[in-house]
């Protein structure tokens, strides 16, 4: 028989947000830097288990993750079952810096992957004294809708096998398919109406184009890592989003796709190990 | 190709059980040609190649004959590679009563990427 325990540890956290106290589950491991790592809609922290137990990472970095109120462990706040769920940008950024304050984080370095990724410039605009550095994975400032979202939550179809069905081509086809499945399986794990509420932030309310001109990357670098087979946030839409960003840095990321820290945690460490040994450089002068 | 379907989707007994409550008739276009795709409990029946003469069928997917080719390529490049990726490019439509292909999503998407595996099979 093998048998080994991990070096993350999970916990809760009772933080209130919008007046009501939410019950968060974050896991963590390693030590150094925070670094606040941001799930996509309609899934949770354990896309980050391949950083979470990464040696190399977690030997000068605190990787910090966190289900999302309705997402993973974390509950939804008291009343749920009256409310039709809808992530914000004034929400998603309000909880991220509340998390950040609560866990008394010095200037985290935050990283986001998807809706993860456009918050990532909205904090940008409105945080960057707060925080380290920041990192966009598939970040883009706006995608139009190309499919109907209601499709994810109604009773004549399962909520979780059309999540799952719907993002299933956002993982590369060269993702391992124990990675693979494991991504998918998070999606199907959410909960009714989740991923569509998330969607109201990601294709409807969240538009940032007009405003991420403004962010000032001295203050704060900016990292931008998109996987080629991403057609939600393609590469086209990143390197748009950063031709407009003084001082934003891009890579693209060969051979992944949406979900490159869970679909695929090998290749995608070796793509963000030297973005975070260059922030830990950049920290230190 | 998709004559072929029946052999690889019929051996797959994961994916015969994934698609165990679908039985339906839906239509794929590859440029001019008209292919039936008949599906019974996860089983493919029958695929048949038009013109047809008054056939009925749930719903379609079509595409040019170009985009089918890259779609059905071992490791088809970026934005080829699912038919959602298709959609976000408006290479693709999907037509008719969707909610049989949304409530079996991924075995529909496994069926119509089957192809994909002819090469190991033949």
């Amino acid at each position: 028989m093998t048998a080994h325990i991990e070096a993350v540890t999970g916990r809760y956290l009772h933080l209130e947000l919008e007046g009501l106290v939410n019950r968060i589950y974050f896991e963590e491991a390693g030590q150094g830097i925070p670094l606040v790592c941001l799930h996509t809609a309609g899934s949770d922290a354990r896309q980050f288990r391949g950083l979470l137990n990464d040696a190399a990472v977690t030997e000068n970095y605190r990787v910090i993750a966190f289900d999302m109120p309705w997402h993973g462990k974390s509950s939804p706040p008291v009343g749920w079952e009256r409310e039709e769920y809808q992530l914000t940008t004034k929400r998603y950024t309000n909880m991220i810096m509340a998390f950040c304050r609560a866990l008394a984080l010095d200037r985290p370095v935050v990283m986001g992957c998807s809706i993860g990724g456009r918050i990532v410039y909205n904090l940008a605009l409105e945080h960057a004294d707060e925080l380290g550095a920041l990192i966009g994975l598939q970040a883009g400032a706006y995608v139009e809708r190309y499919y109907d979202s209601s499709w994810l939550h109604r009773p004549d179809v399962h909520g979780g096998e059309v999540c799952a069905g719907v993002v299933s081509g956002l993982v590369s086809p060269l993702a391992p398919e124990p990675h693979r499945w494991e991504t998918l399986w998070h999606y199907m794990q959410s909960g009714p109406g989740v991923f569509k509420g998330d969607l109201h932030f990601y294709q409807v309310e969240g538009d940032i184009r007009d405003r991420i001109g403004a962010i000032d990357t001295s203050t704060c670098p900016l990292y931008l890592l998109t996987g080629e087979y991403d057609y939600s946030c393609s590469p086209e839409d990143t390197r748009a989003a950063a031709a407009r960003i003084p001082g934003a840095e891009v890579v693209i990321m060969e051979g992944l796709g949406h979900f490159p820290m869970s679909e695929n945690p090998d290749r995608f460490g070796e793509y963000v190990r030297p973005v975070l040994d260059e922030i830990r450089e950049r920290l230190s002068t | 190709m998709l004559e072929r379907l029946g052999e690889i989707v019929n051996g797959d007994e994961a994916l015969v059980r994934r698609g165990k409550y679908f039985s339906d008739t839906f239509m794929i276009e590859v440029g001019e040609t008209q292919y039936l795709i008949e599906i019974r409990q996860g089983r493919i029946e029958s695929v048949a190649t038009g013109p047809f003469v008054m056939r009925s069928w749930t719903f379609s997917i079509r595409a040019t004959e170009d985009v089918w080719r890259k779609f059905w390529e071992k490791l088809p490049p970026p934005g080829y590679h699912d038919i959602f990726a298709l959609l976000r490019k408006g290479r693709i439509a999907l037509d008719g009563e969707l909610q049989p292909l949304m409530a079996n999503l991924l075995y529909v998407k496994e069926v119509i990427a089957a192809p994909r595996k002819l090469e190991a099979v033949a």
